[in-house]
Order: C-alpha cells, then sequence, then structure tokens
C-alpha cells in the first residue's frame, strides 16, 4: 500500500484518478481503517487529505461558514459562531462516537461514507448544506442531499474529492436541532435520527427543512413534514401532522436496534422534539 | 514489495526514527517498533478504547489511526504518567479507589480521564461517565473507575 500527503485538492483528485487499484481517500480513518482492519478493504493507495491547506479550518464568510473536509468534530464543537448559528449540526458531529474518535473524525468523512445512520447527514441536510466537490478537472458546489445514493454509495465520480462543506448564513430568528435514539446513551449507531432546521417571522414558521436519518437507505429531506409545520406556530395539530410525514417518509430496515414499525414511530417523535427545541432556539414560544 | 517509509514520532518526550510500512497502525508502532507495550489492544472494532493514547494533545485510539499520520507528531502513552518514579494522581487515585482489576482496559482509562482533566479539572459523576464513554471495562463495572477520577480531580485541584 501507498501512503500519500498531497498539499493541494486538485493533486489529491490526481493521484486518486491515475491509480489503476484501489484508492481511497483518508480523513480521520474512523470508518475506513475500521474497515481495513476487519479486512473487508485492503487499498493499493491511501491519499491522506490532513495536509491539504484548503481542507483545514473553519471559516466564516459572508456567505456563511466554510468547514474543510480535514477538520476534526471536536474543532466544531470549539468554533463558538458555528455553534451559535448552526447549534444542531454542532451537536450533531459531537454525538459522533467518543472523545477518542472526534478528535479524528470529519462530518465530510461522516457524509462520504454513506451510511444511512450517518448522525451529521440529516442536519446537513436541514440546514442545506453543500458540498464543494473537487475532481482532477473541474470543481462543483451540491447540495448535501444529492450525493448520497444508497449504503456505502456516493454520486461521486472515483477521483471526486469533497473539499469543503459550507453551511449557509441565516436570518435571526432561525434555529436548528439533530436529535438521534440509540439504546445506550453514548457509542452506538442512530436507530432513528431526525434533524429540524427553521426560521420564524413573528412567530411563525416561515421556512424549514426536515431531514430523517437511519430510516430508509439513505438519510432523507422530507419536504412534506416541512411544509406541515411552515406558516404555523408548531402547534399540536401541526405537529401531528409533520410526525405522521416523518413516518410515512420512513423505508426502514429490520434489525437488532429497531424493528421497522418502531423505526417508523420513532422518526416522528423524534422530529417532533427537535421541531419543538429547534423552535425555542429560533426565539419561539409554544 | 509493500513500500516503506521513515516515520520520526516523539513518544512521551523522546524522539524515535523508524522505517515502517505504511499500513502499520500506530498501536503496532508503539508495541512492536518501540516496545511501549503498555498501550493495550482489546478489540478489532475500535470500540474497546485500551488503545487510547494522545496524538498532538488530542485523544486517539491508536488502533485506528496509522503511525505515518503521527509523524512528525507527539504522543503521550500510559508509560509518560509516572514522572521521576512519582505515579501520575491518577495512578495513584486507581489504585486507592480498586478503578482496576485484571488491568487491561486501565492504560486506556487512565489517559482518557487524563485528557478530561485537563479540559474539565472539576467534571461531575455524569461529565466523567461521557468522558470515559468510549473506553470499556469487562471488570469493575465502572464504579470504582469513577470514584478513582473523581478523587483524582479533587486532589490535583489541591483542595
Ligand atoms: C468507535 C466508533 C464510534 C462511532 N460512532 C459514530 C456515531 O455515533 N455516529 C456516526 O455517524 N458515526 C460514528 N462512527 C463512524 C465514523 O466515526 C464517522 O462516520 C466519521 O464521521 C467518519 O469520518 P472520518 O473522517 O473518520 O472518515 P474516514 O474513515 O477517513 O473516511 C470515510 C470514508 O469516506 C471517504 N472520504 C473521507 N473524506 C473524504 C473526502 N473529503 N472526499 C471524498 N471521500 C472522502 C473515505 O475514503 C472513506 O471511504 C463511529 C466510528 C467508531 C470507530
Ligand atoms: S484496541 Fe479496541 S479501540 Fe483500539
Ligand atoms: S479492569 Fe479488567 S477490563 Fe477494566
Amino acid at each position: 500500500m501507498r501512503y500519500e500527503t498531497p498539499e493541494t485538492t486538485r493533486d489529491a483528485a490526481a493521484l486518486l484518478a491515475a491509480e489503476k487499484g484501489e484508492a481511497y481517500i483518508l480523513a480521520g480513518g474512523t470508518d475506513l481503517l475500521v474497515r481495513m482492519k476487519a479486512g473487508l478493504l485492503e487499498p493499493d493507495l491511501l491519499v491522506d487529505i490532513k495536509q491539504v491547506p484548503a481542507m483545514n479550518g473553519i471559516q466564516q464568510t459572508a456567505a456563511g461558514f466554510r468547514i474543510g473536509a480535514a477538520v476534526p468534530a471536536v474543532e466544531l464543537g470549539e468554533h463558538r459562531a458555528l455553534g451559535r448559528t448552526w447549534p444542531g449540526v454542532v451537536e450533531a458531529a459531537k454525538l459522533i462516537g467518543s472523545d477518542q474518535v472526534q478528535g479524528r473524525c470529519t462530518i465530510a468523512g461522516n457524509l462520504c461514507n454513506a451510511s444511512p445512520a450517518a448522525d451529521t447527514v440529516p442536519a446537513l441536510m436541514a440546514a442545506g448544506a453543500k458540498a464543494v466537490v473537487v475532481g482532477p478537472e473541474r470543481r462543483r458546489t451540491v447540495p448535501v442531499e444529492k450525493l448520497p445514493r444508497g449504503p456505502g454509495t456516493m454520486a461521486l465520480a472515483k477521483s471526486e474529492v469533497v473539499e469543503a462543506i459550507l453551511l449557509p448564513q441565516r436570518p435571526a430568528k432561525s434555529g436548528d436541532a439533530y436529535l438521534r435514539f440509540i439504546p445506550r446513551t453514548e457509542m452506538d449507531i442512530a436507530v432513528v435520527g431526525a434533524a429540524v432546521n427553521l426560521t420564524l417571522e413573528r412567530g411563525v414558521v416561515k421556512t424549514a427543512r426536515i431531514a430523517l436519518g437511519a430510516v430508509a437507505p439513505t438519510a432523507v429531506l422530507v419536504p412534506r413534514a416541512a411544509r406541515a409545520i411552515i406558516g404555523t406556530r408548531l402547534d399540536d395539530a401541526a405537529l401531528e401532522k409533520m410526525a405522521a410525514a416523518c413516518s410515512a417518509a420512513c423505508n426502514p430496515i429490520d434489525d437488532k436496534r429497531g424493528t421497522i414499525a418502531y423505526r417508523v414511530k420513532v422518526a416522528g417523535v423524534l422530529a417532533r422534539r427537535a421541531a419543538c427545541i429547534a423552535y425555542e432556539r429560533a426565539g419561539g414560544k409554544r | 514489495m509493500p513500500e516503506s517509509v521513515v516515520v520520526d514520532v516523539n513518544v512521551n518526550g523522546v524522539a524515535y526514527q523508524r522505517e515502517i510500512e505504511p499500513r502499520l497502525l500506530l498501536v503496532e508502532f508503539l508495541r512492536e517498533e518501540i516496545g511501549l507495550t503498555g498501550t493495550h489492544i482489546g478489540c478489532d472494532t475500535s470500540y474497546c478504547g485500551a488503545c487510547t493514547v494522545t496524538l498532538n494533545g488530542r485523544l486517539v485510539k491508536s488502533c485506528t489511526c496509522l503511525a505515518v499520520q503521527a509523524d512528525g507528531g507527539e504522543v503521550c502513552t500510559v508509560e509518560g504518567l509516572e514522572q521521576n518514579g512519582e505515579l501520575h494522581p491518577l495512578q495513584e487515585a486507581f489504585s486507592e479507589h480498586h478503578g482496576l482489576q485484571c488491568g487491561y482496559c486501565t492504560p486506556g482509562m487512565l489517559m482518557a480521564s487524563k485528557s478530561l482533566l485537563e479540559e474539565n479539572p472539576s467534571p461531575s459523576r455524569e461529565e466523567i461517565r461521557k468522558g470515559i464513554a468510549g473506553n470499556l471495562c469487562r471488570c469493575t463495572g465502572y464504579v470504582n473507575i469513577i470514584k478513582a477520577i473523581d478523587a483524582a480531580a479533587v486532589k490535583m485541584q489541591g483542595v
């Protein structure tokens, strides 16, 4: 196995493009190395992105935030302005594993690993996040919800690399929240994850985005659930309708962590709770 | 032939240079290349935390990090806790409060709790539990580990 540490994103993409065998980007390695240890894959080339300046650091710009693809989750928790603006995204990142995992793992890696249960992906989808995708020839900016295709597969070419995740700037009176349900209190894979992002105008929900994790082959946006609360003060009837839309959007698996019926029910319940937290964070009073 | 690379890693204040295969895990580097066997391997799923060390000040599971990724970096292991023949207050507290039985998880527990106390010198019991969430112990039931960390925190605060 070869190990390379390019200094630009384009060089990283070129290395992937030139490799005849199996090549992978190495970010935090908390998924990749586990799969290598399990013998599930044996790369010919690992391209470590930690030395690429454009993939390090969190920048606040006029358009919002730019989070480099090599930034470990722990740094999201340490960034005050990010935490104030996007508390739901940060709380999702802070749920990944334990302190040891957060010191290494990245949100871009969480996205690119394409697990249906990845914790930050619903939060990013609800936030309207975009990924900056760089290939050897061109660069494109893609909404996060357009990337995961199914368990372990992404709408990325072999030589494409995610350089950064972009979070938009947001109006006052906005809030987001992410909740997951796991059988333990720490260190487990989500049975259901629910993210809600909304903006209020005089206490009324003006815009909303709702996304669910672990209930379908990829995390999913649920526009019908968002529509159920837009124009309301998040009264019980609106929440009821939203929860029903979330349950209806589920197409989950049965496994040891939860049955289909259970996941479908919990999706509605969690989305409801996340909506109430987001509403309160936006300054709303129910 | 797999390629080999030369890495320089500072471990507990000592500089080491070794020629290794890029596939070598940091925990294998520590145990097999430089002979520091205090860091244990307790699983192959990255869950148990027995292999916990710090790399450039941040906690990592050394079984889930390549040695090449530590090139040019500083690693602290359990062997670095003792200073001039004196046990670290956490080590003393683990001994005093029976925070270990077989001791397999202990190096990782000590590193995780040391890092916790550096961030948060007087954690609540809840915060201690969260701080060691990435470390499994099959013997103690955790109660005495939590007691030991709590006692060490009090002692290190000098109260
Ligand atoms: C003990 C433990 C607990 C965990 N708990 C959780 C949890 O609670 N919630 C959760 O969601 N996950 C959890 N995970 C899974 C994992 O930590 C996360 O998915 C993490 O965010 C992966 O990020 P990484 O940087 O380590 O990715 P890597 O392992 O470095 O990469 C993952 C995959 O994405 C690709 N990739 C990475 N970055 C890029 C990029 N910039 N461009 C293109 N491709 C890229 C890699 O090639 C690889 O295929 C856990 C893992 C462990 C070991
Ligand atoms: S050996 Fe178990 S987590 Fe590293
Ligand atoms: S003391 Fe035996 S595993 Fe913890």
